[in-house]
């Protein structure tokens, strides 16, 4: 629609919709917005994508504003990124592309269902396809397509975490028999020191409960939901066909996953691909069975929990984590404000995780930091998290803010294993 | 103009060297392999000069581990052809046997313009552009940024590099082999959707090479790695442990202008 | 006789350091193997500087208005027919830029056994046995050069140059006749490096930044604390390449060559070009994630921290106390 015939486009008086008069100011929000001053061909790029359509719905009621984690930093949101795309900015070409975290907040209060999961990806795409993505992250999708994981560590080494466990982590190639549970260990518990100290935690829960599990191991490779959202769908498809092949290969009732894109991906993507898996989130393998865990002594901590967005908001979860950490002997459990659906993203979804640099040259702090301040201010000493990306970033949020000593960052799993070990046994710090 | 790359395999040194038992060589099977980053280098200038001066970018190199993912990404970059020379090579063939293998290859194809990585992290024989420049008897220039082609005199103009930041401008005659230090841009990004398309579509040219003559190489007797000569007091404890004891040095030396 | 044969290199009118370093290691091997020590130089007007390389037993002049200025194609013919008529036992080669080209370019023509990148060389016996360095000095090779003349091309620095002083020799100068190749690699002009206001040569702090501190952005964190240390911002190679600093900023092989008293590497993981071009620093202190970066072996303090994180605390650290 280069040429806006103006004679054709005629506001109703009033309508009747479903036996309901609405007059002329109800049906403008039902019918398409009609933009008159504006070349609207930047903006026509962006829905002409498949994927980006629902950004034309916008019709700036900045409902979005209010809950979007980057304008807290920065001028963010959906409705911004309308606004100025409608006014001439190229959204391939602006930075603004690349500080959406995919947090899903704005999606959860848009009444129109403008969805950035859907349109960042969209434009992302084709920016990634043309080599114009910025370089950080460039590198972090050369390191996964080379090596099976965005932190370039050897693939030979991704099981290498087993070795300090404390108890045998069996390999699931190696049993040669079906499995209760297949544990996807992801990327950052294999090769990140704080996620290989909570694998560990997790190898140790699941021999005290009992559990009949094993990993992939070595054939394990990066689920790479974070770059699909970030632009690399091709590398997405790939890794897909090959995970897909490879959890064929072996039987088990249940896959579980520590990383909630994982677990995104496993639950809402593979069905297209054509695998259905019966996946859930640790916390969700763990709540029901907490009761029975040995837990040996109390931890008297206060413990704030962050919510993981593609856990929470995206895919529903918000109790299997508060119930693990309610069951632990001595903690208090502290909300912070902004909690469940309207949790604060860490600021590690969307290729975040890999544009820390990028991003710090246009917000004024980290999410990560505004979260961390938000979790001191419950007068919380521990912040209890559930997704690998949040350890490092929150424990470098807590140095940077300053708080080293006030706030320490733990997965839930390392609370509930030191629960279990008596005291003279625990190892970090 | 036909632009040709020779690629090369070389160890990904994110892996540890280990070496076989007796110590002559690198244990093979505790290895990975990556494409030569000076190799990609030459690439992306041959990719640059092909946009700016049309004609085609054949990728060529000996059939060793993992070569062939290497030649599909070069592909998705924008090469027109890839020539794989099929033998018994040793996965890490040394630069010597790779010259006298392609030297053949190149001589058969219609080369303008051999467009090499300047050097190889194992290149104990010698660099490939300048022994492959003898065996095809061609002129070489090595260490070379900033090149510039005029297909219509026939000439390459580039400047060679010596320390200080000092450069020589230079030009020879075409046919001719550079090797190149670094691309007039960073090596572009290939999106796996593409590489994945390439490796649907694409045909890889195979080659045999000719009998390998011998002569020209040293014998190694054997590797080590080396012995520490000396490492670093190396700070211990938190960031801020580290700062103060950083600190404490510095002022102790002098080499602080203001007390801290 | 099957001399040991010095290829010296000059770069306008200037003697090049390693050549004095060869020559010193030359006599070394001349003297195991029981030969004379030959100094080789192509060039023109070269007077002056035969005059330095007179510690060998025979100096020998390439001389020609051709060859005043190095090209691949020229300097490799006419040295290639003099070594001919040597029969040299090994000739030694800088692994310089030119040297690089040479080297490889006479193994080729010639046929003779090249060792390039060594670090080292000895006698053993009437064996040749040279040191050569691989994977950016992860690795050492061990080889024998054999009977038959090799060559060696020698990475700079690895042998004192201080041994030899110029001028001290009795030997005589020859001029070898030079039949000059047509010009299929002609020399247009040297290029020096853009003058920028800052020589950083001459700068007592050093704060040099690599690849590892991820991106432009970050360059001003380093600025801040070179500020901070009364000092200048420095790069290694790559941080140049991709356009983050100037040239003039660069360290290492292609670019200077430092001495300050404090030389601050953030994310230098300390490959043998950057090497080479701070090793002398006094005092060396280098920021690094990884704890088996090359860099911890020359440094004097190392630190495995993030520069990101690092820097600006230590930054703030030294400008709070001020």
């Amino acid at each position: 629609m280069s040429e806006i015939e103006k004679e054709r486009i005629r506001e109703k008086e009033s309508v009747v919709v479903e036996g309901i008069t609405l007059t002329g100011q109800w049906n403008r929000m039902f019918e398409q917005r009609v933009v008159w001053d504006y070349d609207p061909t930047n903006l026509e790029k962006v829905v002409n994508l498949a994927g980006g359509e629902s950004l034309g719905w916008c019709y700036q009621c900045g409902k979005c504003t209010g809950v979007c984690p980057v304008d807290h930093v920065g001028s963010y949101s959906p409705r911004k990124i309308f606004s100025k795309v409608r006014s001439g900015l190229d959204l391939f070409t602006d930075p603004d592309l690349w500080l959406c975290t995919t947090c899903g907040n704005c999606l959860r209060v848009c009444p129109k269902g403008v969805d950035m999961l859907q349109i960042m990806p969209a434009v992302r795409e084709q920016v990634v396809a043309s080599g114009a993505a910025p370089p950080e992250l460039q590198q972090a999708f050369e390191n996964t397509f080379r090596y099976g994981n965005p932190l370039g560590e050897p693939a030979r080494k991704r099981a290498d975490w087993t070795k300090e466990a404390g108890v045998p982590v069996p390999v699931v190639s190696q049993l040669k028999r079906p499995v209760d549970v297949v544990f996807y260990v992801e990327c950052y518990w294999s090769y990140h020191l704080r996620g290989k100290q909570a694998a560990q935690a997790m190898a140790r829960t699941l021999h005290r409960l009992g559990i009949d599990f094993a990993i992939l191991g070595m054939e394990e490779k990066c689920v790479c939901d974070t770059q699909r959202a970030a632009g690399e769908k091709g590398l997405f498809e790939l890794f897909t066909e090959q995970n897909i092949a490879t959890l064929g290969k072996y039987q088990f009732t249940t896959l579980m996953t520590p990383d909630p894109h994982a677990f995104n991906a496993f639950k809402n993507e593979y069905p297209k691909y054509g695998a259905t898996l019966p996946v859930v989130h640790y916390t969700q393998l763990l709540a029901p069975l907490v009761a029975t865990l040995p837990f040996v002594r109390e931890l008297p901590y206060r413990v704030t929990f962050h919510d993981p967005c593609y856990l929470g908001r995206q895919n529903g979860e918000y109790e299997s984590p508060r119930q693990l950490l309610k069951a632990i002997p001595g903690l208090q459990v502290i909300e912070m404000l902004r909690c469940r659906e309207n949790g604060y993203c860490c600021g590690g979804g969307g290729g975040g995780m890999w544009l820390g640099s990028f991003a710090a040259g246009h917000e004024s702090e980290r999410l990560s930091e505004r979260r961390v301040k938000e979790a001191v201010s419950t007068g919380a000493d521990v912040l209890a998290v559930c997704c690998p990306f949040e350890v490092s970033l929150f424990e470098d949020a807590v140095k940077t803010t300053g708080n080293s000593g006030k706030l320490i960052v733990r997965d839930i799993v390392e609370l509930l294993d030191e629960a279990c070990t008596p005291k003279t046994e625990v190892s970090i710090a | 103009m036909n632009l040709l790359v020779p690629l090369k395999m070389v160890p990904d040194l994110v892996e540890e060297l280990t070496l076989n038992e007796a110590g002559t060589g690198l244990d093979r099977d505790a290895l990975t392999y990556k494409l030569n980053e000076f190799d990609d280098q030459a690439l992306e200038e041959a990719l640059e000069l092909k946009a700016l001066h049309g004609g085609t970018v054949i990728v060529a190199g000996l059939d060793t581990p993992d070569i062939d993912q290497v030649f599909y990404t070069a592909i998705a970059k924008g090469a027109d052809r890839a020539v794989k020379i099929t033998g018994q090579f040793d996965p890490l063939v040394d630069s010597w046997t790779a010259a006298a293998a392609m030297a053949p290859v190149v001589a058969s194809l219609e080369v303008d313009l051999v467009l090499a990585g300047v050097q190889a992290p194992d290149d104990l024989y010698g660099q490939l552009p300048v022994l492959l420049a003898g065996r095809l008897g061609w002129p070489h220039v090595s260490v070379v940024s900033g090149i510039e082609l005029d297909p219509q005199a026939r000439i390459a103009r580039c400047h060679q590099e010596y320390s200080g930041g000092v450069m020589a401008a230079m030009e020879t005659a075409l046919p001719a082999v550079l090797g190149v230090q670094a691309a007039r841009k960073t090596p572009r990004y290939a999106p796996i959707s593409r590489i994945r398309q390439v490796m649907k579509e694409a045909k890889l040219e195979e080659v045999a090479a000719a009998p390998a003559a011998d002569g020209g190489r040293p014998k190694v007797r054997r590797l080590f790695k080396p012995e520490s000569q000396g490492h670093a007091r190396m700070l211990e404890g938190d960031v801020t442990s580290q700062i103060e004891q950083l600190v404490g040095l510095l002022a102790e030396r002098g080499l602080l202008k203001v007390r801290v | 006789m099957a001399p040991v044969v010095v290829i010296a290199e000059q770069l306008g009118g200037v003697l090049n350091d390693v050549s004095l370093e060869l020559l010193g290691k030359g006599r070394q091997l001349a003297q195991g193997l029981g030969e004379p020590l030959v100094a080789l130089l192509a060039g023109d007007q070269l007077d002056s500087l035969a005059a330095s390389l007179r510690t060998a037993d025979r100096v020998l002049l390439l001389e020609d208005e051709g060859l005043a200025h190095f090209t691949p194609d020229a300097y490799e013919q006419v040295l290639a027919e003099a070594l001919k008529d040597l029969e040299p036992r090994l000739v030694l080669i800088g692994n310089t830029s030119a040297g690089m080209d040479l080297a490889a370019g006479l193994s080729g023509r010639l046929n003779w056994t090249l060792a390039a990148y060594c670090t080292d060389l000895r006698v053993e016996g009437t064996a040749l046995v040279a040191v050569a360095q691989l994977y950016g000095g992860k690795l050492f090779a061990e080889v024998e050069l054999g009977t038959s003349a090799a060559i060696a091309s020698v990475i700079p620095g690895s042998f004192p140059a201080d041994a030899v002083k110029s001028g001290e020799g009795r030997a005589t100068v020859e001029r070898l006749p030079v039949k000059l190749p047509p010009g299929r690699v002609r020399f247009h002009e040297l290029i020096a490096p853009e003058t920028s206001a800052v020589d950083i040569k001459k700068v007592p702090v050093l704060v040099s930044v690599g690849r590892g501190i991820g991106g432009a952005e970050n360059v001003e964190i380093a600025e801040d604390l070179a500020r901070a240390l009364g000092g200048e911002i420095a790069a290694s190679r790559p941080v140049v390449d991709s356009g983050w600093l100037p040239k003039a900023r660069q360290v290492g092989k292609s670019g200077m060559t430092v001495r300050p008293k404090l030389y601050v590497a953030l994310g230098i993981s300390g490959a043998p070009e950057h090497l080479q071009g701070m090793k002398d620093a006094e005092f060396i202190v280098a920021v690094n994630t990884d704890s088996s970066a090359p860099i911890f072996e020359t440094a004097h303090i190392g630190v495995v921290a993030d520069a990101l994180e690092f820097v600006p605390a230590l930054t703030e650290r030294l400008t709070a106390g001020a």
